[in-house]
Protein backbone atom coordinates (compact mmCIF):
# COMPACT_ATOMS: atom_id res chain seq x y z
CA UNK A 1 0.00 0.00 0.00
CA UNK A 2 1.59 3.55 -0.85
CA UNK A 3 0.18 6.92 -1.29
CA UNK A 4 2.59 8.14 -3.51
CA UNK A 5 2.46 6.69 -6.91
CA UNK A 6 2.68 7.32 -10.93
CA UNK A 7 -0.41 6.33 -12.91
CA UNK A 8 0.82 5.59 -16.89
CA UNK A 9 -1.59 7.45 -19.21
CA UNK A 10 0.56 6.13 -22.10
CA UNK A 11 3.77 4.13 -21.79
CA UNK A 12 5.33 5.19 -24.68
CA UNK A 13 7.21 3.46 -26.98
CA UNK A 14 9.97 0.99 -25.30
CA UNK A 15 10.19 2.68 -21.54
CA UNK A 16 11.08 0.51 -19.05
CA UNK A 17 12.77 0.76 -15.38
CA UNK A 18 16.92 0.82 -15.91
CA UNK A 19 19.90 0.76 -13.20
CA UNK A 20 23.48 -0.06 -13.57
CA UNK A 21 22.20 -3.61 -14.78
CA UNK A 22 24.04 -7.44 -14.03
CA UNK A 23 27.52 -7.49 -14.84
CA UNK A 24 28.03 -11.24 -13.95
CA UNK A 25 25.85 -13.55 -15.85
CA UNK A 26 27.12 -14.01 -19.07
CA UNK A 27 28.18 -17.42 -18.88
CA UNK A 28 24.20 -18.31 -18.36
CA UNK A 29 23.01 -16.37 -21.05
CA UNK A 30 21.93 -12.79 -19.52
CA UNK A 31 23.20 -9.75 -20.91
CA UNK A 32 24.46 -6.18 -18.59
CA UNK A 33 20.93 -4.87 -19.85
CA UNK A 34 21.10 -1.41 -17.69
CA UNK A 35 20.99 2.03 -19.02
CA UNK A 36 21.84 2.37 -22.47
CA UNK A 37 23.76 6.14 -22.01
CA UNK A 38 25.31 5.62 -19.05
CA UNK A 39 26.00 8.92 -18.34
CA UNK A 40 22.95 10.45 -19.01
CA UNK A 41 21.31 7.66 -16.42
CA UNK A 42 24.04 9.04 -13.64
CA UNK A 43 23.01 12.48 -14.23
CA UNK A 44 19.99 12.16 -14.17
CA UNK A 45 19.94 10.46 -10.38
CA UNK A 46 21.85 12.89 -9.37
CA UNK A 47 19.68 15.82 -10.19
CA UNK A 48 17.35 13.86 -8.12
CA UNK A 49 19.54 13.93 -5.08
CA UNK A 50 19.48 9.76 -5.91
CA UNK A 51 22.12 7.47 -4.79
CA UNK A 52 23.55 7.09 -8.76
CA UNK A 53 22.61 3.50 -8.75
CA UNK A 54 18.86 3.84 -8.28
CA UNK A 55 16.49 2.82 -10.84
CA UNK A 56 15.15 5.26 -13.24
CA UNK A 57 12.99 5.05 -15.94
CA UNK A 58 14.73 4.89 -19.68
CA UNK A 59 12.28 5.79 -22.82
CA UNK A 60 13.36 5.18 -26.63
CA UNK A 61 11.99 7.84 -29.04
CA UNK A 62 8.34 8.71 -28.01
CA UNK A 63 8.30 8.88 -23.97
CA UNK A 64 5.56 8.16 -21.82
CA UNK A 65 2.57 10.34 -19.68
CA UNK A 66 2.77 10.28 -16.38
CA UNK A 67 0.16 11.18 -13.57
CA UNK A 68 1.85 11.60 -10.28
CA UNK A 69 -0.07 11.59 -7.19
CA UNK A 70 1.65 11.89 -3.73
CA UNK A 71 3.46 14.31 -1.44
CA UNK A 72 5.96 16.51 -3.34
CA UNK A 73 8.84 15.15 -5.03
CA UNK A 74 11.67 16.18 -7.28
CA UNK A 75 11.93 14.74 -11.25
CA UNK A 76 14.60 15.23 -13.57
CA UNK A 77 15.26 14.24 -17.21
CA UNK A 78 18.39 13.86 -19.24
CA UNK A 79 19.06 13.43 -22.57
CA UNK A 80 17.98 15.66 -25.70
CA UNK A 81 14.07 15.63 -24.66
CA UNK A 82 10.96 17.43 -25.22
CA UNK A 83 8.48 17.28 -22.86
CA UNK A 84 6.20 19.03 -20.84
CA UNK A 85 4.80 19.85 -16.95
CA UNK A 86 1.61 19.92 -16.62
CA UNK A 87 0.52 21.69 -13.22
CA UNK A 88 -2.94 22.60 -11.98
CA UNK A 89 -3.09 25.60 -14.09
CA UNK A 90 -0.47 25.47 -16.02
CA UNK A 91 1.73 23.90 -19.04
CA UNK A 92 5.37 24.47 -18.31
CA UNK A 93 7.87 23.92 -21.53
CA UNK A 94 10.08 21.16 -20.12
CA UNK A 95 14.12 21.76 -19.79
CA UNK A 96 16.47 18.59 -19.64
CA UNK A 97 19.33 18.65 -17.11
CA UNK A 98 16.97 20.61 -14.78
CA UNK A 99 14.95 19.20 -11.64
CA UNK A 100 11.38 19.90 -10.93
CA UNK A 101 9.43 19.61 -8.13
CA UNK A 102 6.07 18.06 -8.87
CA UNK A 103 3.06 17.52 -6.55
CA UNK A 104 -0.38 15.48 -6.43
CA UNK A 105 -2.27 15.57 -9.41
CA UNK A 106 0.71 16.77 -11.78
CA UNK A 107 1.58 15.06 -14.80
CA UNK A 108 4.75 14.77 -16.82
CA UNK A 109 4.42 13.79 -20.69
CA UNK A 110 7.21 13.06 -22.41
CA UNK A 111 7.26 13.83 -25.86
CA UNK A 112 9.83 12.45 -27.75
CA UNK A 113 13.89 12.63 -27.78
CA UNK A 114 14.95 14.72 -30.40
CA UNK A 115 17.73 13.53 -33.00
CA UNK A 116 18.73 10.81 -30.85
CA UNK A 117 16.76 7.41 -29.20
CA UNK A 118 17.15 7.25 -25.37
CA UNK A 119 15.87 9.50 -22.34
CA UNK A 120 15.81 9.19 -18.81
CA UNK A 121 13.49 10.45 -16.27
CA UNK A 122 14.56 10.32 -12.63
CA UNK A 123 12.11 10.74 -9.74
CA UNK A 124 14.04 11.81 -6.21
CA UNK A 125 12.39 8.42 -4.72
CA UNK A 126 12.63 4.44 -4.36
CA UNK A 127 9.82 2.71 -6.68
CA UNK A 128 8.18 -0.33 -5.42
CA UNK A 129 10.74 -2.89 -7.99
CA UNK A 130 11.03 -6.25 -8.08
CA UNK A 131 14.76 -6.96 -8.07
CA UNK A 132 16.12 -10.10 -9.69
CA UNK A 133 20.37 -10.77 -9.67
CA UNK A 134 20.39 -7.49 -7.48
CA UNK A 135 19.32 -5.23 -10.68
CA UNK A 136 15.65 -3.61 -11.53
CA UNK A 137 16.58 -3.73 -15.08
CA UNK A 138 13.81 -5.31 -17.08
CA UNK A 139 15.25 -7.34 -20.16
CA UNK A 140 12.28 -7.25 -22.42
CA UNK A 141 13.28 -10.70 -24.05
CA UNK A 142 13.84 -12.86 -21.09
CA UNK A 143 11.09 -11.54 -19.04
CA UNK A 144 13.94 -10.35 -16.33
CA UNK A 145 13.66 -8.01 -13.49
CA UNK A 146 11.08 -5.78 -12.47
CA UNK A 147 7.57 -5.30 -14.30
CA UNK A 148 7.54 -8.83 -14.70
CA UNK A 149 10.30 -8.15 -17.65
CA UNK A 150 7.74 -6.17 -19.55
CA UNK A 151 8.05 -2.56 -20.94
CA UNK A 152 5.58 -0.18 -19.11
CA UNK A 153 2.32 -0.06 -20.06
CA UNK A 154 -1.09 1.94 -20.10
CA UNK A 155 -3.04 1.96 -17.60
CA UNK A 156 -0.41 0.88 -15.10
CA UNK A 157 0.47 1.98 -11.48
CA UNK A 158 3.37 2.27 -9.83
CA UNK A 159 4.41 2.94 -6.41
CA UNK A 160 6.74 4.31 -4.39
CA UNK A 161 8.51 2.76 -1.64
CA UNK A 162 9.84 6.29 -0.39
CA UNK A 163 10.88 9.85 -1.45
CA UNK A 164 14.40 11.38 -0.85
CA UNK A 165 13.77 14.09 2.05
CA UNK A 166 16.91 16.02 -0.03
CA UNK A 167 14.59 18.12 -2.00
CA UNK A 168 17.26 20.78 -2.88
CA UNK A 169 16.18 22.22 -6.87
CA UNK A 170 19.74 20.78 -9.29
CA UNK A 171 20.84 22.51 -12.66
CA UNK A 172 23.54 21.51 -15.00
CA UNK A 173 24.74 22.71 -18.14
CA UNK A 174 24.79 19.79 -20.00
CA UNK A 175 24.78 19.65 -24.06
CA UNK A 176 24.94 15.76 -25.74
CA UNK A 177 27.86 15.85 -28.22
CA UNK A 178 27.09 14.00 -31.43
CA UNK A 179 29.56 12.11 -33.24
CA UNK A 180 29.61 10.55 -36.62
CA UNK A 181 32.86 8.69 -36.51
CA UNK A 182 32.62 5.57 -33.98
CA UNK A 183 36.03 4.51 -32.60
CA UNK A 184 36.57 0.96 -33.21
CA UNK A 185 39.51 -1.88 -31.76
CA UNK A 186 40.04 -4.69 -34.90
CA UNK A 187 38.01 -7.34 -34.11
CA UNK A 188 39.33 -11.15 -33.61
CA UNK A 189 38.03 -11.96 -36.93
CA UNK A 190 39.67 -8.96 -39.12
CA UNK A 191 41.28 -10.61 -41.13
CA UNK A 192 38.52 -13.10 -42.02
CA UNK A 193 37.23 -9.94 -44.66
CA UNK A 194 39.07 -9.21 -48.03
CA UNK A 195 41.27 -5.79 -48.28
CA UNK A 196 38.63 -4.29 -49.82
CA UNK A 197 35.75 -5.15 -47.15
CA UNK A 198 38.45 -3.93 -45.02
CA UNK A 199 38.63 -0.69 -46.25
CA UNK A 200 34.79 -0.55 -47.20
CA UNK A 201 34.40 -0.56 -43.17
CA UNK A 202 36.62 1.95 -42.49
CA UNK A 203 36.45 4.62 -45.23
CA UNK A 204 32.78 4.27 -46.01
CA UNK A 205 29.57 4.96 -44.86
CA UNK A 206 26.94 3.20 -43.24
CA UNK A 207 23.33 4.04 -42.05
CA UNK A 208 21.48 2.58 -39.03
CA UNK A 209 18.75 0.87 -39.75
CA UNK A 210 15.31 0.57 -38.16
CA UNK A 211 15.59 -2.66 -37.15
CA UNK A 212 17.75 -1.36 -34.04
CA UNK A 213 16.76 -1.96 -30.24
CA UNK A 214 18.27 -2.79 -27.06
CA UNK A 215 20.00 -5.81 -28.34
CA UNK A 216 21.47 -4.80 -31.48
CA UNK A 217 22.02 -2.08 -33.91
CA UNK A 218 21.70 -2.69 -37.59
CA UNK A 219 24.07 -1.21 -40.15
CA UNK A 220 23.08 -0.99 -43.61
CA UNK A 221 25.89 0.37 -46.46
CA UNK A 222 28.61 -1.12 -49.04
CA UNK A 223 28.44 -4.89 -48.29
CA UNK A 224 31.71 -5.98 -46.46
CA UNK A 225 33.14 -9.19 -47.93
CA UNK A 226 33.87 -11.85 -46.40
CA UNK A 227 37.09 -14.22 -47.56
CA UNK A 228 37.53 -16.75 -45.02
CA UNK A 229 34.41 -17.97 -43.37
CA UNK A 230 30.97 -16.58 -43.04
CA UNK A 231 30.58 -18.45 -39.71
CA UNK A 232 32.53 -19.00 -36.54
CA UNK A 233 32.24 -21.79 -33.80
CA UNK A 234 30.11 -19.82 -31.40
CA UNK A 235 31.63 -17.93 -28.68
CA UNK A 236 31.44 -14.77 -26.17
CA UNK A 237 29.81 -11.43 -27.27
CA UNK A 238 30.57 -8.02 -25.20
CA UNK A 239 28.67 -4.60 -25.64
CA UNK A 240 30.13 -3.11 -28.64
CA UNK A 241 31.02 -6.16 -30.42
CA UNK A 242 30.43 -5.43 -34.51
CA UNK A 243 29.77 -8.60 -36.56
CA UNK A 244 29.36 -9.28 -39.71
CA UNK A 245 26.95 -11.78 -40.81
CA UNK A 246 27.03 -13.65 -44.43
CA UNK A 247 24.98 -10.85 -45.92
CA UNK A 248 27.47 -8.29 -45.23
CA UNK A 249 26.08 -6.12 -43.57
CA UNK A 250 27.31 -5.01 -39.79
CA UNK A 251 25.43 -5.55 -36.40
CA UNK A 252 26.78 -3.60 -33.22
CA UNK A 253 25.91 -5.65 -29.77
CA UNK A 254 24.07 -3.49 -27.31
CA UNK A 255 23.47 -3.77 -23.75
CA UNK A 256 20.45 -6.59 -23.98
CA UNK A 257 22.73 -8.59 -26.68
CA UNK A 258 22.67 -12.24 -26.99
CA UNK A 259 25.89 -13.44 -25.13
CA UNK A 260 27.06 -16.13 -27.75
CA UNK A 261 27.27 -15.08 -31.39
CA UNK A 262 28.51 -16.92 -34.39
CA UNK A 263 29.33 -14.29 -36.62
CA UNK A 264 32.67 -12.87 -37.53
CA UNK A 265 33.75 -10.05 -35.29
CA UNK A 266 35.27 -7.11 -37.62
CA UNK A 267 36.04 -4.88 -34.73
CA UNK A 268 34.65 -3.80 -30.98
CA UNK A 269 33.29 -0.48 -30.34
CA UNK A 270 35.56 1.67 -27.85
CA UNK A 271 33.93 1.77 -24.32
CA UNK A 272 34.31 5.90 -25.07
CA UNK A 273 31.98 5.96 -27.68
CA UNK A 274 29.27 3.56 -26.22
CA UNK A 275 27.30 6.17 -24.55
CA UNK A 276 26.95 8.23 -27.88
CA UNK A 277 26.83 5.21 -30.17
CA UNK A 278 23.38 3.80 -28.90
CA UNK A 279 21.88 7.64 -28.71
CA UNK A 280 22.07 7.26 -33.05
CA UNK A 281 18.49 6.89 -34.10
CA UNK A 282 17.94 5.08 -37.62
CA UNK A 283 18.63 6.64 -40.42
CA UNK A 284 21.89 8.66 -38.61
CA UNK A 285 24.82 8.29 -40.70
CA UNK A 286 28.02 6.60 -39.14
CA UNK A 287 31.42 5.94 -40.04
CA UNK A 288 34.43 3.70 -38.11
CA UNK A 289 37.68 4.89 -37.14
CA UNK A 290 40.51 2.74 -36.10
CA UNK A 291 42.64 3.28 -32.94
CA UNK A 292 44.46 1.17 -30.74
CA UNK A 293 43.73 -0.70 -27.14
CA UNK A 294 45.94 1.84 -25.51
CA UNK A 295 44.16 4.98 -27.00
CA UNK A 296 41.15 3.32 -26.45
CA UNK A 297 41.94 2.88 -22.70
CA UNK A 298 42.78 6.73 -21.98
CA UNK A 299 40.30 8.32 -23.60
CA UNK A 300 37.89 5.86 -21.86
CA UNK A 301 39.97 6.89 -18.45
CA UNK A 302 39.11 11.05 -20.09
CA UNK A 303 35.83 10.21 -20.61
CA UNK A 304 34.82 8.82 -16.89
CA UNK A 305 37.18 11.53 -15.25
CA UNK A 306 34.34 14.21 -17.49
CA UNK A 307 31.72 12.02 -15.94
CA UNK A 308 32.97 12.11 -12.49
CA UNK A 309 33.42 15.73 -12.64
CA UNK A 310 30.23 16.84 -14.42
CA UNK A 311 28.53 14.80 -11.34
CA UNK A 312 30.41 16.33 -8.71
CA UNK A 313 29.58 19.97 -10.10
CA UNK A 314 25.57 18.98 -9.47
CA UNK B 1 45.51 -24.76 -22.02
CA UNK B 2 45.26 -21.50 -23.47
CA UNK B 3 47.45 -20.83 -26.47
CA UNK B 4 46.74 -17.17 -27.04
CA UNK B 5 45.43 -14.43 -25.20
CA UNK B 6 44.09 -10.88 -27.07
CA UNK B 7 42.06 -8.33 -26.08
CA UNK B 8 38.67 -8.09 -27.59
CA UNK B 9 37.73 -4.39 -27.25
CA UNK B 10 39.10 -2.36 -24.34
CA UNK B 11 37.21 -3.82 -21.92
CA UNK B 12 37.98 -7.82 -22.48
CA UNK B 13 40.31 -10.67 -22.58
CA UNK B 14 39.85 -13.37 -25.57
CA UNK B 15 41.63 -16.48 -24.09
CA UNK B 16 41.71 -19.02 -27.29
CA UNK B 17 42.41 -22.80 -26.25
CA UNK B 18 42.14 -23.82 -30.33
CA UNK B 19 39.70 -24.07 -33.22
CA UNK B 20 39.00 -27.85 -32.83
CA UNK B 21 35.31 -28.48 -31.12
CA UNK B 22 35.26 -31.64 -28.16
CA UNK B 23 34.76 -32.48 -24.78
CA UNK B 24 38.42 -32.17 -24.12
CA UNK B 25 39.25 -28.82 -25.12
CA UNK B 26 35.76 -27.45 -23.55
CA UNK B 27 36.50 -29.59 -20.20
CA UNK B 28 39.65 -26.74 -20.38
CA UNK B 29 37.83 -23.88 -20.56
CA UNK B 30 35.07 -24.78 -18.02
CA UNK B 31 38.42 -25.59 -15.32
CA UNK B 32 39.72 -21.80 -16.03
CA UNK B 33 35.98 -20.32 -16.01
CA UNK B 34 35.41 -22.21 -12.45
CA UNK B 35 38.46 -21.09 -11.11
CA UNK B 36 38.20 -17.51 -12.35
CA UNK B 37 34.90 -17.28 -11.05
CA UNK B 38 35.68 -18.39 -7.63
CA UNK B 39 38.63 -15.89 -7.19
CA UNK B 40 36.72 -12.82 -7.68
CA UNK B 41 39.61 -10.44 -9.13
CA UNK B 42 38.75 -7.22 -8.53
CA UNK B 43 37.43 -5.41 -11.54
CA UNK B 44 36.73 -8.97 -13.79
CA UNK B 45 33.25 -9.36 -14.33
CA UNK B 46 30.95 -11.09 -16.74
CA UNK B 47 32.88 -14.68 -17.92
CA UNK B 48 31.90 -16.89 -21.17
CA UNK B 49 33.18 -19.97 -21.48
CA UNK B 50 32.23 -21.32 -25.34
CA UNK B 51 33.51 -24.32 -27.28
CA UNK B 52 37.16 -23.47 -27.00
CA UNK B 53 37.21 -19.87 -26.05
CA UNK B 54 36.92 -17.91 -22.48
CA UNK B 55 35.72 -14.34 -22.43
CA UNK B 56 36.60 -12.54 -19.68
CA UNK B 57 34.94 -8.84 -19.05
CA UNK B 58 36.39 -6.43 -16.49
CA UNK B 59 35.41 -3.18 -15.76
CA UNK B 60 37.85 -0.60 -17.49
CA UNK B 61 37.53 1.61 -14.17
CA UNK B 62 38.46 -0.60 -12.20
CA UNK B 63 41.68 -2.61 -13.99
CA UNK B 64 42.60 -3.27 -17.52
CA UNK B 65 43.56 -5.46 -20.06
CA UNK B 66 47.79 -5.41 -18.95
CA UNK B 67 46.69 -6.85 -15.35
CA UNK B 68 43.82 -8.98 -16.03
CA UNK B 69 46.00 -10.94 -18.58
CA UNK B 70 49.36 -11.05 -16.43
CA UNK B 71 46.58 -12.40 -13.70
CA UNK B 72 45.04 -14.85 -16.11
CA UNK B 73 48.50 -16.07 -16.78
CA UNK B 74 49.94 -16.94 -13.43
CA UNK B 75 46.72 -18.27 -12.45
CA UNK B 76 46.83 -21.82 -11.66
CA UNK B 77 43.39 -23.57 -12.63
CA UNK B 78 41.88 -26.46 -10.59
CA UNK B 79 40.12 -28.98 -12.10
CA UNK B 80 36.39 -28.44 -10.88
CA UNK B 81 34.84 -31.08 -8.17
CA UNK B 82 31.26 -30.37 -9.16
CA UNK B 83 30.81 -32.80 -12.33
CA UNK B 84 27.03 -33.08 -11.02
CA UNK B 85 25.64 -33.94 -15.12
CA UNK B 86 22.40 -35.01 -15.08
CA UNK B 87 20.99 -36.60 -18.18
CA UNK B 88 17.62 -35.22 -19.89
CA UNK B 89 14.96 -36.06 -22.54
CA UNK B 90 13.32 -32.96 -23.93
CA UNK B 91 9.77 -33.34 -25.77
CA UNK B 92 10.13 -31.95 -29.27
CA UNK B 93 7.04 -31.15 -31.94
CA UNK B 94 8.40 -31.34 -35.85
CA UNK B 95 4.81 -30.71 -37.05
CA UNK B 96 5.35 -28.20 -39.85
CA UNK B 97 3.84 -25.85 -37.88
CA UNK B 98 7.33 -25.77 -36.11
CA UNK B 99 9.68 -26.67 -38.39
CA UNK B 100 10.37 -23.96 -40.16
CA UNK B 101 13.26 -24.29 -42.55
CA UNK B 102 12.83 -28.24 -43.22
CA UNK B 103 12.83 -27.33 -46.46
CA UNK B 104 16.02 -25.98 -46.66
CA UNK B 105 17.52 -28.64 -44.43
CA UNK B 106 16.29 -31.30 -46.75
CA UNK B 107 18.21 -29.66 -49.90
CA UNK B 108 21.37 -28.90 -48.04
CA UNK B 109 21.82 -31.89 -46.62
CA UNK B 110 20.15 -34.10 -49.24
CA UNK B 111 18.55 -35.58 -47.10
CA UNK B 112 14.61 -36.40 -46.62
CA UNK B 113 12.59 -34.89 -43.81
CA UNK B 114 12.13 -38.99 -42.37
CA UNK B 115 15.72 -39.44 -42.82
CA UNK B 116 16.60 -35.96 -40.86
CA UNK B 117 13.75 -36.42 -38.06
CA UNK B 118 15.52 -40.03 -37.39
CA UNK B 119 19.19 -38.96 -37.34
CA UNK B 120 18.22 -36.10 -35.33
CA UNK B 121 16.20 -38.05 -32.68
CA UNK B 122 18.50 -41.46 -32.43
CA UNK B 123 21.03 -39.28 -30.76
CA UNK B 124 22.49 -38.51 -27.50
CA UNK B 125 23.79 -35.34 -27.30
CA UNK B 126 26.32 -32.93 -24.87
CA UNK B 127 25.70 -29.87 -23.23
CA UNK B 128 29.15 -27.49 -24.46
CA UNK B 129 27.53 -23.98 -23.23
CA UNK B 130 25.08 -22.04 -22.15
CA UNK B 131 24.14 -18.57 -23.58
CA UNK B 132 23.30 -16.39 -26.79
CA UNK B 133 20.24 -16.38 -24.74
CA UNK B 134 19.25 -17.33 -21.20
CA UNK B 135 19.50 -20.58 -20.66
CA UNK B 136 20.05 -21.64 -24.47
CA UNK B 137 21.99 -25.10 -24.56
CA UNK B 138 24.37 -25.67 -27.30
CA UNK B 139 24.71 -29.23 -28.02
CA UNK B 140 26.89 -31.48 -29.91
CA UNK B 141 27.88 -33.22 -31.91
CA UNK B 142 25.03 -33.98 -34.70
CA UNK B 143 26.55 -36.64 -37.96
CA UNK B 144 28.80 -35.10 -40.35
CA UNK B 145 25.53 -35.50 -42.73
CA UNK B 146 23.62 -33.18 -40.90
CA UNK B 147 25.42 -30.12 -40.53
CA UNK B 148 24.50 -26.85 -42.26
CA UNK B 149 25.42 -23.79 -42.20
CA UNK B 150 23.24 -20.57 -40.46
CA UNK B 151 21.01 -18.46 -42.70
CA UNK B 152 22.70 -15.76 -44.54
CA UNK B 153 20.52 -13.26 -43.10
CA UNK B 154 19.42 -13.92 -39.20
CA UNK B 155 15.88 -14.20 -38.64
CA UNK B 156 14.45 -10.89 -36.47
CA UNK B 157 11.78 -13.75 -34.79
CA UNK B 158 12.72 -16.76 -34.03
CA UNK B 159 9.36 -18.77 -31.77
CA UNK B 160 10.21 -19.33 -27.65
CA UNK B 161 10.73 -23.11 -27.85
CA UNK B 162 12.59 -23.68 -31.20
CA UNK B 163 14.97 -26.60 -31.48
CA UNK B 164 17.10 -25.83 -34.05
CA UNK B 165 20.96 -26.87 -36.00
CA UNK B 166 23.94 -25.51 -37.04
CA UNK B 167 26.96 -26.83 -38.21
CA UNK B 168 27.33 -29.99 -35.68
CA UNK B 169 25.35 -28.44 -33.09
CA UNK B 170 21.24 -28.26 -32.01
CA UNK B 171 19.90 -25.84 -29.50
CA UNK B 172 16.45 -24.31 -28.43
CA UNK B 173 15.73 -20.97 -28.26
CA UNK B 174 14.53 -20.39 -24.73
CA UNK B 175 12.62 -17.10 -25.97
CA UNK B 176 11.47 -15.44 -28.87
CA UNK B 177 15.05 -13.56 -30.14
CA UNK B 178 16.44 -12.84 -33.23
CA UNK B 179 18.92 -15.80 -34.38
CA UNK B 180 20.13 -17.78 -37.70
CA UNK B 181 19.81 -21.14 -37.07
CA UNK B 182 17.99 -24.11 -39.59
CA UNK B 183 14.83 -24.86 -37.32
CA UNK B 184 13.87 -28.17 -36.99
CA UNK B 185 10.95 -28.27 -34.25
CA UNK B 186 9.92 -26.84 -31.11
CA UNK B 187 9.34 -27.88 -27.57
CA UNK B 188 6.83 -26.71 -25.24
CA UNK B 189 9.29 -27.38 -22.13
CA UNK B 190 10.33 -24.07 -20.14
CA UNK B 191 13.75 -24.55 -20.69
CA UNK B 192 14.51 -21.78 -18.72
CA UNK B 193 13.02 -20.13 -15.62
CA UNK B 194 14.24 -17.04 -14.02
CA UNK B 195 12.51 -17.38 -10.71
CA UNK B 196 14.81 -19.60 -9.71
CA UNK B 197 17.53 -17.84 -9.46
CA UNK B 198 20.59 -19.95 -8.26
CA UNK B 199 19.44 -21.85 -11.02
CA UNK B 200 18.01 -20.74 -13.70
CA UNK B 201 18.79 -23.22 -16.68
CA UNK B 202 17.31 -26.69 -17.17
CA UNK B 203 20.25 -28.10 -18.75
CA UNK B 204 23.86 -27.08 -18.17
CA UNK B 205 27.32 -27.37 -19.52
CA UNK B 206 27.91 -30.96 -19.09
CA UNK B 207 24.85 -32.29 -19.22
CA UNK B 208 23.24 -34.73 -22.06
CA UNK B 209 20.44 -34.75 -23.65
CA UNK B 210 18.14 -36.84 -25.72
CA UNK B 211 14.99 -35.61 -27.51
CA UNK B 212 11.82 -37.55 -28.11
CA UNK B 213 9.57 -36.86 -30.73
CA UNK B 214 5.71 -35.96 -29.38
CA UNK B 215 2.78 -34.87 -31.91
CA UNK B 216 1.11 -31.59 -32.26
CA UNK B 217 -2.25 -33.01 -30.03
CA UNK B 218 0.82 -33.86 -27.37
CA UNK B 219 2.31 -30.40 -27.63
CA UNK B 220 -0.97 -28.63 -27.37
CA UNK B 221 -1.52 -30.56 -24.17
CA UNK B 222 1.84 -30.28 -23.03
CA UNK B 223 1.60 -27.47 -20.39
CA UNK B 224 -2.18 -28.50 -19.67
CA UNK B 225 -1.09 -31.71 -17.69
Amino acid sequence: MSNNYLDIIRPGINTTFQDKGRDHLYHIGIPFSGAMDNRNYLIANKLVNNNLDSAVIEFAYQGPHIKYSGEKVNCAITGDVIFSIKKKDTEIEGKCYESYQIENGDEINIISTNKSVYGYLALGVEFDLKFQWNSCSINTKANIGSNDGKKLDAGQRINLKKINSNKDIKKTNYINTKIENIRVIKGTNFDYFSEEGKKIFYEKEFIVSKLSDRMGMRLEGPKIDNIVNTNIKSEGLIKGVIQVPADGNPIIMLSDHGTIGGYPKIGVVASVDYDRLVQMSPGSKIKFKEINLSDAETLFKLYEMETQNLISQI
Amino acid sequence: MIKNISNLGDAALYCDFGNEVNKSINSQVIKYFKTIKEKKFEGINNLTPSYNKLIISYDLKKTNFKEVKNYVENINAQDSKDINSKKLEIPVCCHENFSMDIKRLEEILKLSREKILENFLNKEYFCYMTGFIAGMPFLGDLDENMRAQRLETPRVKVPKGSVALTEQFANIYTFESPGGWNILGNTPLDVFDSSKEDKPNLINPGDTVIFKEITLDQYKNYNEQ
